[in-house]
């Protein structure tokens, strides 16, 4: 009997948790949208600066490391296209090839991966050690929603800053790609950048940055979640970190995949 | 307010978390201008029953009325005014990290009212001075020692001037000297400001020394409220014991006892 039970009893317990977590994210982001919209009445406004600041966090800093890696991605895909698309003699396809799969696909994947290393963990390690010291409980008692002043904010700042530097390395993956395949094709570098914007539909845009906004509520709510959910001081918060990333990093790989499904029928 | 009204008025409260039970049907109720300690070991519930009195938690039965408002069932504009008048000073202070003290003890004053900065800057540094850290505005709270984070603390919760003053566990942590320094604030603070206070520890000596009316909580039971001089009288054995630093004698239940060790696990 008890062999039987104990997994079923596992399962449904698990499918529970899950379920409320769900329930809870969907909460925060709610809330986070009803302060930004209405909390001033209340005397709960989100604050601009704290936006700001987030911005800057989760997005000017994040600069670099993206602009590096989507280049490197772009002169991957470069030689990978020469050289699949050589074989059978298409190399006048790379251009396009590039073009549709960097922005389709490869700038909103990087930028989202990259933003979850980065802020997905630190929310969570944020919020998680504010939770263990009681900051989280002082700011309620002083009267700030904890939503309103710690959340509200972030998800902002991300909504704004992903399909931002989803943009920027869009540019940076072409500019890539064109550098290695450029020469090869005998086509200079402006050409190059001027054959991708001829080849380039809004459509193909709208899809990466389409993805990219989805990628940041899940990166934000993901984070920000586990981190309310700390319990059982330092190392509570470590595991909720790792488990930030993990999550986060999961769902967007399988967003993005069920989303080029529907987009592509 | 009349003074024959209490400030805080505590009726029935129950509390669980999970199957256990942390407080059985408690009573509790301060009149304005009292300092009242509540005193208890470890697992008595007294952290329970201040996060149900602060309105973190929603009591699962019973009332919690706090200057006439009902925690449990105010509105968000309602409870966000009452807490304007709440001041709280936690067990690890909780001063926020990421910002300066003075910014800390600013906080309140820059997000619940329109003073411009300059009576912000004046009003958060006159708090530090009531708590003796004057000058020590623009230290990060890690560079802080223990007595100065709680001092600090204690600034941050004063500095709306609240009716009602929460302080959690003032001397956990502390050396003598500190602790009793933090006492003679708390009573200069109720001299000065007329706020009533209520005070969380498990520190006889610093109980007695600023408590005008003490609560004994004892496994989620009230065991006595009553002045200091009652509480040192009780002929109750759980109290005397508490007093006296005696070991609790534990009763084993046979059955129970072996049924918790042979008890497959859930």
């Amino acid at each position: 009997m008890n062999t039987i039970a104990r997994p079923l009893e596992r399962l449904g317990r698990r499918t529970v948790s899950a379920l409320a977590e769900l329930g809870y994210a969907g909460m925060l982001l709610l809330e986070s949208v009803y302060f930004t919209l209405f909390g001033w009445r209340q005397g709960q406004p989100v604050r601009w600066r704290a936006v700001a600041e987030q911005m800057r966090q989760v997005g000017v800093d994040a600069i670099p490391i993206i602009a590096m890696l989507s280049f490197t991605i772009g002169v991957m895909l470069g030689i990978q296209f020469i050289a699949a698309l050589g074989e059978f003699g298409a190399e006048s396809q790379v251009v396009l090839a590039a073009a549709k799969s960097i922005t389709r696909e490869f700038g909103a994947l990087i930028t989202g991966i990259v933003v979850a290393g980065r802020s997905g963990s630190a929310f969570a390690a944020r919020l998680g050690s504010m939770v263990v010291s009681q900051e989280v409980d002082a700011l309620a008692v002083i009267g700030i929603d904890p939503v309103r002043y710690l959340v509200a904010p972030a998800l902002l700042a991300m909504l704004v800053m992903v399909p931002t530097l989803t943009v920027l390395a869009d540019f940076v993956a072409v500019l890539g790609a064109g550098l290695y395949a450029g020469p090869q094709l005998d086509m200079p570098l402006t050409a190059y950048l001027l054959t991708t914007l001829q080849h380039l539909e809004p459509r193909d845009l709208w899809e990466g940055l389409s993805k990219s906004v989805v990628f940041a509520l899940l990166i934000t709510l993901i984070g920000i979640s586990t981190g309310f959910a700390v319990s059982g001081g330092a190392e509570g918060v470590g595991r909720a970190t790792t488990r930030a990333v993990v999550l986060s990093i999961s769902a967007i790989v399988v967003a993005d995949m069920l989303f080029s499904f529907f987009l592509n029928r | 307010m009349s003074t024959d009204q209490p400030i805080i008025d505590v009726h029935g409260l129950e509390a669980w978390y999970g199957r256990r039970r942390i407080l059985h049907g408690v009573d509790f109720r301060v009149m304005p201008g009292e300092i009242r300690v509540i005193m208890g070991g470890s697992g008595s519930g007294k952290s329970t029953l201040l996060r149900h009195l602060l309105g973190l938690q929603r009591p699962i039965a019973g009332t919690v009325k706090l200057l006439g408002i009902d925690v449990g069932r105010a509105s968000a504009a309602e409870r966000l005014a009452l807490r304007r008048q709440l001041g709280v000073s936690f067990q690890g202070g909780a001063l926020f990290t990421s910002m300066t003290v003075g910014e800390n003890v600013a906080l309140p004053l820059r997000e619940h009212t329109r003073l411009d900065e300059n009576t912000i800057r004046i009003m958060s540094r006159l708090k530090l001075e009531v708590v003796n850290l004057g000058g020590f505005q623009d230290l990060m709270p890690s560079q802080l020692s223990g007595g100065m984070i709680k001092r600090a603390a204690l600034a941050r919760a004063i500095v709306m001037d609240p009716k009602l003053l929460f302080f959690d566990e003032p001397s956990a942590g502390l050396d003598p000297v500190v602790s009793a320094e933090l006492d003679e604030l708390i009573l200069q603070l109720r001299d000065a400001m007329r706020m009533t206070i209520v005070v969380v520890t498990h520190e006889l000596e610093s109980a007695f020394k600023i408590a005008d009316t003490i609560t004994v909580l004892d496994q989620g039971h009230v065991l006595l409220t009553g002045s200091v001089d009652e509480v040192r009288n009780s002929d109750q054995q759980r109290i005397q014991d508490l007093l006296n630093r005696r070991p609790r004698e534990v009763e084993v239940d046979v059955d129970d006892y072996l049924r918790r060790l042979t008890e497959e696990q859930t």
